[in-house]
Order: structure tokens, then C-alpha cells, then sequence
């Protein structure tokens, strides 16, 4: 089952056409994440990352090349997979409460069984719990931070039960220290839940410190420039592993490679 | 608290100013009873039951040509909203109809429906069908795009992306076209009456008016601005409890 390639992305292009104006975002990007894999995409801010991920997650038709996941050609959005976006505060649904916004992970009908409503509501209980946030259930999204924010939009991805989840700058939007305990916290669940993960970031410490491989795109139109394998022993530490040689090391590589574009 | 009842103060002192200008024959014409006759028709008409079946048939027009033009309006509102091509195919039409004064389709009203409730009903449900499409086709095209990818990865299907995701986040939009929509829905009521027909309030004033009835003609009126106040109240205090989640937002960004 743990097949070299289980999430494989194959020559994925995609052209936007305005008039007579036609704008190459994505080049020609092929990728393979195995499962279980922790892949960090790293690329500057407004390179065609976000598109990319769209295209991934089944969400947006690239123009040309394939996306296939467990062998299954993705032309909508896989049930394995979830998108977790950037943007939590448009995300969540602000006309629900927190629990109620959990409970969307469940909403189709392949994912809630025959569970009761009372059931689902202990479940998404145990999930908010998870994400550490016990007796939260009954506000609203704007009462929380944004980190919170974030928080509850990760217990609902998870309690769909995905077997790959796709972040797109999840914690771009939240203060350093609410960032390093949102990042510790999906390592955490990751190890826990077996889940492969795609981790897109233009944040180079951020790309280095949660994944297993970093892949760094240019600018558009977007390929895949350099695929660097991380030799940082796990469970990753926010002071010891950011303060290791190997992690200066893979940080300074990257930097210049980023910056060299 | 003295501030807030300055408003309710200017009413009773015009109130005192008419009674008074007509009980000293300053004013002295049968167009203009005093204002004390007019309340005790009023109190009469209340008392004896006859407002109720006055405002009944009335109410029941209103009510049904509003709620016939209300699910239309949202279901071609969500249609426009979120299909190119149907917006595209539906909005000239849109554009050409919405800016006639409604009354104006009265007399073709009558042609093809008669002076029944049919033409009433149709009346207010054609009027009061613009501003819900209206705000209907804003709320459902401003849907942010995270939203509804937020329903796509989680599998939503299209219907349930309309009404899980599309509607409740228009929301806000349609409950103000709604609301636009009531309180012309009234106007029309009461003008379709006046128009044709023996019942309903609009006939009421009218025929009170024709008979010479003044005070009665007069106490109809005041009747219909405390029926309008109530029911903008009612939907006011139905729409702050469906959208109570806005308020708290409102409140939080101050």
C-alpha cells in the first residue's frame, strides 16, 4: 500500500485566457508524494503556489497534464483529500458555531455513517479537544483569534477522515509564537493520524522545520526547481531542531536557491 | 432617555395643535374632523371587531403575493447569481421590467386576471418580486470563492453547496430585499384595493372616503401605519433572530 508514489502530479500547466491576454501561471510541474509523506512546497508569494494546490485538491482543472491520487485520476475533489486555506476567517462559515462548523467534515453522507446528531456532536467535541480546543464548541468563529480560527478549520478537515491534506500558507495570517504551536501541532497530528501531507509556504524556516522534503518552484511560469531530501532527526523540536547545524545548513541552501529564483 | 422621546413628543403636541385648530374653528371645514372624533372611530372600529375583518383579506393578499414573490425571487436570484448564462439571458429583461411603476400594470392586471383577489395577489407578488431578485442575484454573486471551495472540498454536492453554503452567506443581501419588498408589498395592497374590489382596507378608506365618511376615512389610515410599524417590527425581530451571527460580527468590528 505504501506505494512510492501516491500522490502523483504529472506535466500539470495551467494557462488563464483574458481576451487576447493569455498568463502561463503553472509551467510544467510534475511532483510525487508518498504516502505518508510530509512534502513542504516553497515558493516566493504570488508565484502560482495557491493554484497549484487548487489543481491538487481536484478544486480547479489545470489545462494540461494529470493528478492522481492512490491511482485514481482526481477530477473533483477526492473524499481522501482535504484543502485547508489560508484565508481560515473566509473559511469557516460565520453563520455557524464552532461545533457546527466541525460537523461540515461530516456533513456527506459516505462520511457521517449512520451516526446520530448526538454522536456527531461527541465527536466533533473530541476533535476540537484534539486541536486543543476543549468548550469552544458553542461560539461563534469571530470570538476566537485567528490562530483558533485555524484551529477549528484543522479539527474540521481532520474529522473527515483524509488521507492527504493540503495546506495552502495555513499560518501565514497568524502572530510567530500562535504559528510555532499551530506547526507543533500538525506534526503532532500528522505522526498521530498517518496522514500524508502537502504543505505549501513561502516561508523557508516554516518549509524546513515541519517537512521530510522540500520542493522549491521558480517564478511563473512555475516548474519544480529542486527537490532537497531533510535529514532532521524527528520529533522536531522549536528550539533544538531550528538551532541544529543540519537545519542552518538546509536553511542557508534554500535561501539561496529561493532567492536565486 | 429624555432624547429618545422627543420624537414621540412632537407626535402628541401635533396631535393637540390639530384637535385644537379644529375645536376653535381656525380650521373649519368637514374635510378635517377633529382629531378626538377620528379616535373615537377608530376606538369603535377596533372595539366592534370590524378592523379585523377589514385587515383580514387584506393581510391574507399581502401575505401570499409576498411569500409567492419571495421563493421565486430567491430561486431565479440564486440562478442569476451563480450561472453566467442565465444571468446574461435574464438580466435585459430584468432591466426593462424593474424600472415601471407597478400601478402602471394594474389596468393589465385587470385585463387578464379580473378585479378579483387573483389581480391583487398578482400585484403584490409582481412588485414585491424586483428588490428580493435584486439583492438576491448581489448576495449570491458576492459569495466568496474560499466559501464554496470550502463546500467543494468537503464534498458537498451542487444542491447542498446552494442551500449549506450560498444561501446562508447571502443572507444578509436577501433578508434586506425582504425586507424593501414588505413594505412596498403594503403600498400595492392598498392600492389594488382602492382600485377594485369591496373589501380590504384600501377599499375601506376609499369607500369611507366616497361616503362621506370622514373620520372613519381617517381612522383607516391611522390603522395602516400601525399595521405597517408592526409589521416591519415583526420582520425586523424575525430577520435579528436568522441573523443573529451578523450582529455579533457587527458588534465585534465596531
Amino acid at each position: 500500500m505504501l506505494s512510492a508514489s501516491y500522490l502523483s502530479i504529472q506535466g500539470i500547466s495551467k494557462t488563464y485566457h483574458q481576451g487576447d491576454v493569455s498568463d502561463e501561471v503553472l509551467g510544467d510541474v510534475t511532483l510525487d508524494v508518498a504516502s505518508g509523506e510530509f512534502v513542504s512546497i516553497l515558493g516566493p508569494s504570488g508565484c502560482g503556489k495557491s493554484t497549484l494546490l487548487s489543481i491538487i485538491a481536484g478544486l480547479l482543472a489545470p489545462t494540461r497534464g494529470t493528478v492522481r491520487l492512490g491511482g485514481e485520476l482526481v477530477t473533483r475533489p477526492p473524499a481522501d483529500m482535504v484543502y485547508l486555506f489560508q484565508q481560515y476567517s473566509k473559511s469557516l462559515f460565520p453563520w455557524r458555531r464552532v461545533r457546527e462548523n466541525v460537523a461540515l467534515g461530516l456533513e456527506v453522507k459516505s462520511r457521517r455513517g449512520s451516526r446520530t446528531s448526538a454522536e456527531i456532536n461527541k465527536l466533533c467535541n473530541e476533535y476540537l479537544a484534539m486541536v486543543g480546543l476543549k468548550d469552544t464548541g458553542d461560539l461563534y468563529p469571530w470570538q476566537l483569534s485567528g490562530g483558533m480560527q485555524q484551529r477549528v478549520a484543522i479539527a474540521r478537515a481532520l474529522i473527515a477522515g483524509p488521507r492527504v491534506l493540503l495546506m495552502d500558507e495555513p499560518f501565514s495570517a497568524v502572530d510567530a509564537l500562535a504559528r510555532n504551536l499551530l506547526q507543533d501541532l500538525v506534526l503532532e497530528l500528522w505522526r498521530k493520524l498517518n496522514i500524508t501531507i502537502l504543505f505549501v509556504t513561502h516561508d523557508v524556516d516554516e518549509a524546513v522545520y515541519l517537512a521530510d522534503r522540500v520542493l522549491t518552484l521558480s517564478k511563473p511560469p512555475v516548474r519544480v526547481v529542486d527537490r532537497i531530501e531533510l535529514d532532521l532527526p524527528r520529533p522536531r523540536r522549536q528550539v533544538e531542531t531550528r538551532e541544529s547545524p543540519e537545519f542552518l545548513r538546509h536553511r542557508r541552501e534554500l535561501y539561496a536557491r529561493v532567492t536565486a529564483g | 432617555m429624555l432624547q429618545r422621546s422627543l420624537g414621540y413628543m412632537l407626535i402628541v403636541a401635533l396631535g393637540l395643535l390639530w384637535e385644537a385648530v379644529v375645536r376653535f374653528g381656525i380650521v373649519d371645514t368637514p374635510t378635517l374632523p377633529a382629531l378626538s372624533d377620528i379616535l373615537s372611530s377608530f376606538w369603535s372600529l377596533l372595539v366592534d371587531g370590524s378592523f379585523v375583518g377589514i385587515f383580514l383579506p387584506s393581510l391574507e393578499r399581502l401575505f401570499l403575493g409576498y411569500f409567492i414573490a419571495c421563493v421565486i425571487a430567491v430561486a431565479i436570484g440564486v440562478a442569476m447569481g451563480s450561472n453566467r448564462t442565465f444571468f446574461h439571458l435574464l438580466a435585459p429583461l430584468v432591466e426593462f421590467l424593474r424600472p415601471i411603476p407597478s400601478p402602471a400594470y394594474v389596468p393589465m392586471a385587470i385585463l387578464f386576471l379580473g378585479i378579483g383577489n387573483e389581480m391583487k395577489v398578482f400585484m403584490v407578488a409582481f412588485t414585491s418580486f424586483f428588490p428580493v431578485l435584486l439583492n438576491t442575484i448581489s448576495g449570491i454573486a458576492n459569495v466568496d470563492r474560499v466559501v464554496i471551495d470550502t463546500g467543494r472540498t468537503f464534498g458537498l454536492t451542487r444542491a447542498q453547496i446552494i442551500y449549506k453554503v450560498m444561501l446562508p452567506s447571502a443572507s444578509v443581501y436577501i433578508m434586506t430585499g425582504m425586507r424593501i419588498s414588505l413594505a412596498i408589498a403594503l403600498v400595492i395592497t392598498v392600492l389594488s384595493e382602492m382600485v377594485a374590489g369591496n373589501d380590504g382596507i384600501g377599499f375601506f378608506v376609499l369607500d369611507a372616503q366616497r361616503s362621506f365618511r370622514l373620520s372613519e376615512m381617517y381612522a383607516g389610515v391611522i390603522a395602516l401605519a400601525l399595521v405597517g410599524y408592526g409589521l416591519n417590527h415583526l420582520f425586523v425581530a424575525v430577520e435579528s433572530r436568522l441573523l443573529a451571527w451578523n450582529a455579533g460580527i457587527r458588534r465585534a468590528e465596531g
